[in-house]
């Protein structure tokens, strides 16, 4: 395995009944890079996610996560890992405050318990002043520092975006998922979206997206793989990519 | 004596100890929608184990306060494991089962529980013995006693105590996470069975001294007494919002309250003698002050029914609200 291979995915497959959603797919991604997942609707790119971190099991195949086999038989062990992930329609804690989602996030890296926090004890509270700190350095990385005390429920649209991808990085992870994270935004949102996922792999994170907005992908990834009827049809740098009939194909039919 | 200071001093003692025990039912039913109809046998557990405690300690010549807290110490952690339990071996192997199989385990769990303190503590209504002195306070009117005092006190410290621990601790955040997707709280890192069994374990601890001041307020204990409290906790968080933690201190003691007056007013309401366009069919009865009361404080009990009743029919999601899920 290359040392600078930060995932490898072999031969993943998903059946849902005679649905063949994913056909062995293998990828690998790198350290530090930004890896788009595109494909027409139903290609399996939302599946491919939901195998990765466990939220349905594989009917085939295994990755690697950082030099190491990766347990995807339940979500938080792959969480554990270092994989957080976003997902395509948001999936806020609606009625908890944009802080309290991200201090959710911090649990996978604490351990106080609740004697302590119970009886006022020392290092529990240290560790809760902790964890709300680090919440409210995370806000402010997103940029919605301002919002901290909103329900999750009454923030804008694009703030809602950002509050998920700020709840994903609270449980440190090395690789950052983020399914259509610029689904339903404007020009406006969607720059800053662009210049938030360059700043992440700037300060050392791996991200892997899927998204629509052809555009997007094309300017922010450094590769980009290629998924029709649930199998890899392309995988290569994005002018490559675009000019690869086979994708030419996909997308505009036969 | 004015009976309506009187009721009000009455009902909200009688009210904090439904909102302590409808916080089990709706800490449980927000986090897994499930009504624990077990946990009235939880509270009945806290009073009997108090009094064994309390009568076992009552000739060593201890203070009172010493053998409550002994009782106390005794019932908390008993009723806590109690608790853990019932979650434990009841209700988590039908976590994923349709919602009517836990539901039916809890009320097989209820009888269960119930038969057991029938072979332990026997058939007899059992007497707690009187050893708090009790001071009698005037005020405007009405008597207030110190044991009320307590009682309401109590209540009111534990119900902080359990704002504190939902709203500003990572057990409570991990709580309500838990309580809106568990799935996602999953993802988060959160331990789901520990936080649902902590819920229950929290919510037992309460039915514990809840148990103890029922116990000591009416001074009786009897292996059947959970069942009719215990309703009407449920309906006093079904009044609040079911899964509303506020809605249960709320709706809990709003239906202290209209017992307490219900019961208070209902008789000379129901006097036929005191509506005089009636009187001249009932003379014989209502004359020299005589009356003719249709209902009298016996249908305390009817209240808390009738308020049940009234909300599911008008509005079923409470005062404050039902805990609405936002399940993608």
């Amino acid at each position: 395995m290359n040392p600078s291979c930060l995932l490898e995915a072999q031969a993943i497959s998903k059946r849902f009944g005679g649905v063949r959603a994913l056909h062995e797919v293998s990828l690998t991604i790198r350290q530090c890079e930004i890896y788009g997942l595109i494909g027409p609707n139903g290609a399996g790119k939302t599946t491919f996610f939901n195998v990765l971190t466990g939220l349905c099991t594989a009917s085939s195949g295994n990755f690697n996560f950082a030099g190491a086999p990766l347990d995807i038989s339940a979500p938080h062990l792959v969480a554990q890992a270092g994989i957080a992930r976003t997902f395509q329609n948001i999936r806020l804690f609606a009625n908890m405050t944009a802080l309290e989602n991200v201090m959710v996030g911090r649990h996978l890296r604490t351990h106080a318990g609740v004697i302590g926090a119970v009886l006022g004890c020392a290092a529990t509270r240290a560790e809760e002043n902790a964890i709300q700190q680090r919440a409210v350095e995370l806000l402010h990385y997103v940029g919605i520092a301002d919002r901290a005390n909103h329900l999750a429920r009454n923030l804008p649209y694009g703030d809602q975006r950002r509050l998920e991808i700020a709840r994903a990085l609270a449980t440190d992870p090395k690789l950052l998922a983020l399914d259509e994270p610029a689904a339903g935004m404007n020009a406006t949102e969607t720059a800053a979206l662009r210049v938030l996922i360059e700043g992440l792999r700037n300060d050392g994170l791996t991200v892997m997206l899927i998204e629509h907005d052809v555009k997007l992908v094309m300017g922010l990834c450094d590769r980009v793989a290629v998924l029709d009827y649930g199998e890899k049809i392309a995988e290569d740098v994005p002018e490559n990519v675009q000019r690869n009939s086979k994708v030419i194909e996909a997308y505009l039919g036969a | 004596m004015d009976t309506f200071l009187q009721q009000i001093i009455n009902g909200l003692t009688l009210g904090s100890l439904y909102a302590i025990v409808a916080l089990g039912y709706t800490m449980v039913y927000g986090i897994i929608q499930l009504i624990n109809f077990a946990h009235g046998e939880v509270v009945m557990f806290g009073a009997m184990i108090t009094l064994s405690v309390i009568s076992a300690a009552a000739g060593s010549g201890l203070p009172p306060a010493a053998m409550i807290l002994m009782g106390v110490a005794v019932a908390i952690p008993a009723c806590m494991a109690l608790g853990y339990l019932l979650e434990r071996a009841a209700y988590r192997p039908l976590r994923k089962a349709p919602r009517l199989a836990p539901l039916i385990t809890a009320i097989g769990m209820s009888i269960v529980l119930q038969q057991i303190a029938l072979m332990i503590w026997s058939r007899n209504i059992l007497s707690f013995p009187q050893i708090l002195p009790v001071t009698l306070y005037e005020v405007a009117g009405a008597s207030v006693s110190s044991l009320q005092i307590i009682i309401i006190g109590l209540c009111l410290v534990m119900m902080t105590g359990l704002a504190w621990i939902v709203y500003g601790s990572r057990l409570g955040t991990a709580m309500r996470a838990t309580a809106e997707n568990p799935e996602i709280a999953r993802l988060m890192g959160v331990d789901v069975d520990r936080v649902i069994a902590m819920t229950f374990i929290i919510g037992a601890g309460l039915a514990a001294v809840a148990g103890l001041m029922v116990g000591i307020y009416y001074g009786l204990a009897h292996y059947t007494m959970g069942a009719t409290l215990g309703l009407k906790a449920f309906s006093a968080a079904v009044l609040g919002g079911i899964g509303n933690i506020p809605g249960a201190m709320v709706g809990g003691i709003l239906l202290g309250l209209v017992e307490a007056l219900g019961a208070g007013y209902i008789g000379e309401l129901t006097d036929l003698c005191g509506y005089s366009t009636l009187n001249f069919l009932f003379q014989s009865r209502c004359a020299d002050g005589g009356n003719l009361v249709l209902f009298g404080s016996n249908y305390q009990d009817v209240f808390a029914f009738v308020v049940l009743i009234l909300v599911l029919v008008f509005r079923p999601s409470g005062l404050l609200g039902e805990r609405v899920a936002d399940r993608a």
